[in-house]
């Protein structure tokens, strides 16, 4: 047994893998070039993935007691040996840790190798697999730190990764901007991780994560709830949770494998991570509420915007928003491993869409807007069932993964007593069947809108030209050259026009040509993601002996009560429920799209919505909101503090000492005016002094 | 009588000490020290110290007042001074420093621990410089031989040199820097 | 035969002496010929003479008048030089007065 915690000491290697590939391929990857470093950062990730299943094992060699104890840590070396503060780098190889290790070396593995074919002929192609490959080791180290700072050494890093990979393509005007959202977004989040930090420390003198556990309770509830409160801010941030949300949409600018590996399966999953980790905190206080509203509220909300969204990457990443939602849904409602369960479905079948999508828009010469697709399901054969299945996943049809995961969620709501989180669940998941309803037979099904109106068999219903707002000009591959960009102003960008398109875009001028299927080396990624979204409800079933993923996450959320249904007919009946619903969804949507669109610029639901639909597909206009704000009042503020506080006050001061002196030794130099009188004086006066010493106060 | 001869003396001496600070030409200051020194000459006298009455009258309003008064007339500085104080402030101060500067010094005098005296005055022989030996001239010759030999010499040098000094500042530059460079050009 | 001073108390000629001291220090502040300054040091002068010599008898010895014997005799000294400086100084300016020896003055002021 001591072999086996002396093997889970070795969890550092995990993240060392990819760290080396980073450095590796940053150093030499221009020499040595596609596809070799593609397939050299593939088997770094492989092999990490291999060594978290080796401490998969020895975690399980170990009695169930023990796998979460603090001997499972390892001290690297001392990292800030700072007076009162001695904070280390270590690893804590436990169960947490090592489900989420085992999640982004298994996915980052997939994603790895479909890159190698999706970035195939770019021109920064190695230093692509340098960033992804960074990327894993920073999510790695964030998940397997022993204490906070760790953690956050690797949710910097990973935010760090995210702006470089977003803006990948940085001579895209609206990429570059959107990287910069992302992270200036995460760092407003940060701002709670650190403030959280600080409080920890002043209440336990240590960042360690065994400290935090049991000392829960001894801390003041008032700096319990401020910790877990500043906590969640951070993960708002990270996991695009209202009110942080709005960098997730513009972040589909990168390469989709990015938004694949790092907006669906991993990154976005660190706040719920950080939360996991600190859940003394919310288990000691009633913060638990402000969480789990947060994240139904998200979902509710995003599930309605993603039903309008044109763009096939955006309506995912509105999808994911949503999805993450029920995520703190559920670490809200204390239901932890539920909320694990769903983050590993939804890499799965999430990971799948997003890469499926990837190769869709591969296929189709770039061009994302739904409203030009149709009919793929010919061209792209496998692509297509892989998605299916992924739809049926997320939208929660037995016995698909998703239908364990979610309505598990869904149903802990109701089972704790949240009536109106329950209600709220339920909406939402009607919401999700219905926008990815939407979304496969947009794309896969119905009338082939890329085709010129009149050419080409299988044109069904053609395209209404007359309804079309051509643009003018048109360029050869038809994208709409509006640049959604908030910030820039109209005139400055002669950039690529974004490929992402944005609610109220117009159509682009399809181009005719079909679609074709992507690579082997695509397809496979997307394949076993499929079969693991279908199958992954095995890792924990609601009948008590199968529920393997809430035995093994038990040790790490000690002291957690599991609420579990009255009955299996209870439970079944409550998740039958929310099939019912989510199954009226579907059937909705199929009602509306299966035929396709008859005109590409009427949305059937967009018309049904009347004057609500602007208002949805633009997001309630908080991404114009934020815009305005800043860019008004923010921007009014921020001059007033150069202008007055930073140049007339803080610099006045500083200068002023200098201006002081100045005038001070002024003054003194009138004493040195070169009349002789004047020092006779001074003589006469210090003799006068020196005598009125004596005489007060010598010879008493 | 002692004490009319000394209120007497003393406002000579404040007379000629105000006179050397009021008058306006400084030929009137001159000889306005001129009363002062002598009526000094005059408490010296009372006090006993016979020798110093005579090096008083001799050296100081023979000599050095002399001299004062050669140079107010070589330099033709017996223009009248102007009234008007250029420098602020400065009357006033000083008139507050003396002020101060009396009241201290009045302070010292009345304290044993300043003087080394008791406050009362009776009647001495002074003493010193050997057991009441001969009048005052002796007394003060005998110190000044014996204990004092060394700081005499050297006062005798410092005079010789105060001479040379002399004579070496007041010549005119030019006609002794070229007799003098002259003279070492020949001479190298 | 030993001289007999007088029964007057010695704090009368320590008064006056310190008054002739401070009238002496006044003038030396007040005045601006150079030539009057310099008088007015040797009023200060004198009045200290005069202390020295009270205390002589006060303290019953003959250093006192000693002193005043060097005292004289440096006084003098001083004097030419003081003169000779002056004369050296003041030979080309007519009615200079003490207030035109600035060069010791900030010359950037």
């Amino acid at each position: 047994m001591s072999g086996s915690r002396d093997l889970l000491h070795l969890a550092w290697i995990i993240p060392a893998l990819p760290l080396f590939g980073a450095v590796f391929l940053l150093l030499f990857g221009k020499r040595i070039g596609e596809p070799v470093a593609g397939w050299i950062a593939t088997a770094l990730m492989s092999l990490a993935f291999v060594w978290s299943l080796v401490m998969l094992v020895s975690l399980l060699d170990l009695p169930t007691e023990m796998r979460a104890s603090v001997l499972n840590a390892n001290v690297l070396w001392s990292w800030m040996p700072a007076g009162a503060l001695h904070v280390d780098m270590g690893t804590f190889a436990d169960p947490l840790s090592i489900t989420w290790a085992l999640l982004v070396t298994g996915v980052g593995t997939l994603i790895h190798l479909y890159s190698i074919g999706y970035m195939h002929g770019d021109e920064r192609y190695s230093r692509f697999f340098a960033y992804l490959n960074l990327f894993a080791a920073s999510m790695l180290i964030l998940v397997l730190g022993s204490n906070f700072l760790v953690t956050f050494l690797g949710w910097e890093g990973v935010g760090l990764c995210s702006y470089l990979l977003i803006s990948f393509w940085f001579e895209r005007n609206s990429a570059a901007v959107a990287g910069k959202k992302a992270f200036v977004t995460n760092r407003v989040g940060d701002v709670g991780f650190l403030l959280a930090m600080f409080l920890i420390f002043a209440s336990y003198g240590t960042l360690n994560y065994s400290a935090v556990g049991p000392g829960a309770r001894s801390v003041s509830s008032g700096t319990a709830t401020a910790i877990a409160l500043l906590l969640l801010l951070a993960a708002c941030g990270k996991s695009a949770q209202i009110p942080l949300h709005l960098w997730l949409p513009d972040a589909m600018e990168g390469p989709t494998p990015v938004s694949a590996l790092i907006h669906a399966a991993t990154m976005v999953t660190a706040g719920v991570f950080l939360l996991c980790r600190a859940h003394p905190f919310l288990d000691a206080t009633s913060s638990g509420t402000v969480v789990a509203w947060v994240g139904g509220i998200t979902a509710l909300l995003a599930g309605t915007v993603a039903i309008l969204q044109p763009d096939i990457k955006r309506a995912l990443a509105y999808s994911t928003v949503s999805q993450l939602g029920y995520m703190f849904l559920a670490v809200g409602l204390h239901a932890y491993t539920a909320a694990v369960f769903m983050v590993l479905c939804h890499a799965f079948y999430k990971g799948c869409l997003f890469l499926g999508s990837g190769s869709v828009i591969h296929g189709n010469h770039d061009v994302q807007d739904m409203r030009v697709m149709g009919g793929f399901r010919k061209y792209m054969p496998y692509t297509a069932f892989a998605m299916v299945v992924a739809w049926l996943a997320i939208a929660g049809v037995p016995p698909l993964s998703g239908f364990f995961s979610k309505d598990e969620i869904i149903s802990q709501a109701f089972l704790r007593d949240d009536y109106a989180l329950w209600v709220i669940g339920i909406v939402a998941a009607a919401f999700t069947a219905v926008y990815m309803t939407r979304l496969i037979f947009l794309t896969f099904y119905g009338n082939e809108r890329f085709r010129v109106a009149g050419d080409g068999p299988g044109a069904g219903s053609g395209v209404g030209h007359e309804a079309l707002p051509v643009i003018s000009g048109g360029s050869d591959d038809g994208v709409a050259v509006l640049d959604h960009d908030h910030t820039a102003p109209a005139g400055d960008d002669d950039s690529d026009p974004s490929p992402t398109v944005a609610y109220g875009d117009p159509v682009p001028v399809p181009n005719g040509h079909p679609p074709h299927e992507a690579p082997g080396i695509m397809v496979l990624p997307v394949m076993v993601l499929a079969l693991l979204a279908a199958i992954g409800g095995i890792l924990n079933l609601p009948f008590t002996s199968m529920e393997w993923l809430d035995k093994f996450l038990e040790p790490s959320f000690r002291g957690v009560p599991a609420v579990k249904p009255d009955s299996f007919a209870q439970g079944f009946g409550l998740e039958m429920l929310t099939f019912a619903i989510a199954a009226c969804g579907i059937f909705f949507a199929y009602k509306l799209y299966k035929k396709g669109l008859e005109y590409a610029d009427r949305d059937p639901l967009n018309e049904k919505l009347g004057v609500l639909a602007p208002i949805l597909g633009n997001a309630y206009y908080y991404d114009h909101g934020i815009s305005k704000l800043v860019g008004g009042p923010g921007r009014a503020t921020a001059s007033w503090l150069n202008r007055v506080v930073d140049a007339k006050i803080i610099d006045g001061a500083v200068n002023g000492v200098g201006h002081f002196f100045e005038l001070l030794s002024r003054g003194v130099q009138e004493i040195q005016d070169g009349h002789v009188r004047r020092y006779a004086m001074g003589i006469a006066l210090g003799t006068v002094g020196i005598l009125l010493y004596v005489v007060l106060w010598i010879g008493r | 009588m002692e004490y009319f001869i000394f209120f007497l003396a003393a406002a000579l001496a404040l007379a000629g000490a105000l006179g050397v600070v009021l008058l306006r030409n400084p030929a009137h200051c001159a000889l306005s020290l001129v009363v002062t020194l002598i009526s000094v000459a005059i408490f010296f006298a009372q006090l006993g110290a016979a020798l110093l009455v005579a090096m008083q009258i001799i050296v100081y309003a023979g000599a050095i007042v002399v001299l004062f008064l050669f140079v107010i007339m070589l330099l033709g500085v017996d223009r009248k001074e102007s009234v008007e104080e250029p420098l602020k402030f400065q009357r006033p101060v000083a008139l507050a420093l003396g002020v101060i500067l009396f009241a201290e010094v009045v302070f010292l005098i009345g304290h044993q621990w300043a003087t080394g005296a008791s406050s009362s005055g009776t009647t001495h022989a002074i003493h010193g410089g050997g057991a009441d030996l001969g009048g005052n001239v002796e007394r003060v010759a005998r110190s000044l031989f014996t204990d004092f030999l060394w700081p005499f010499e050297i006062t005798a040098a410092l005079l010789v040199l105060a001479v040379v000094g002399a004579v070496v500042l007041a010549r005119r530059s030019g006609e002794s820097v070229e007799a003098g460079a002259a003279g070492t050009g020949e001479a190298s | 035969m030993p001289v007999l001073a007088t029964t007057i108390d010695a704090g009368w000629y320590l008064v006056l002496a310190a008054l002739v001291f401070t009238i002496g220090a006044a003038g030396l502040l007040t005045r601006r010929n150079v030539l009057v300054m310099f008088m007015c040091v040797e009023l200060m002068l004198n009045a200290v003479n005069l202390t020295f010599v009270t205390f002589a008898r006060e303290l019953n010895d003959i250093r006192g008048q000693v002193i005043v014997f060097f005292i004289l005799a440096v006084a003098a000294a001083e004097v030419a030089v003081g003169l000779a400086i002056i004369v050296a100084i003041f030979r080309r300016r007519r009615g200079a007065t003490a207030d035109d020896l600035d060069l010791l003055k900030d010359p950037t002021a």
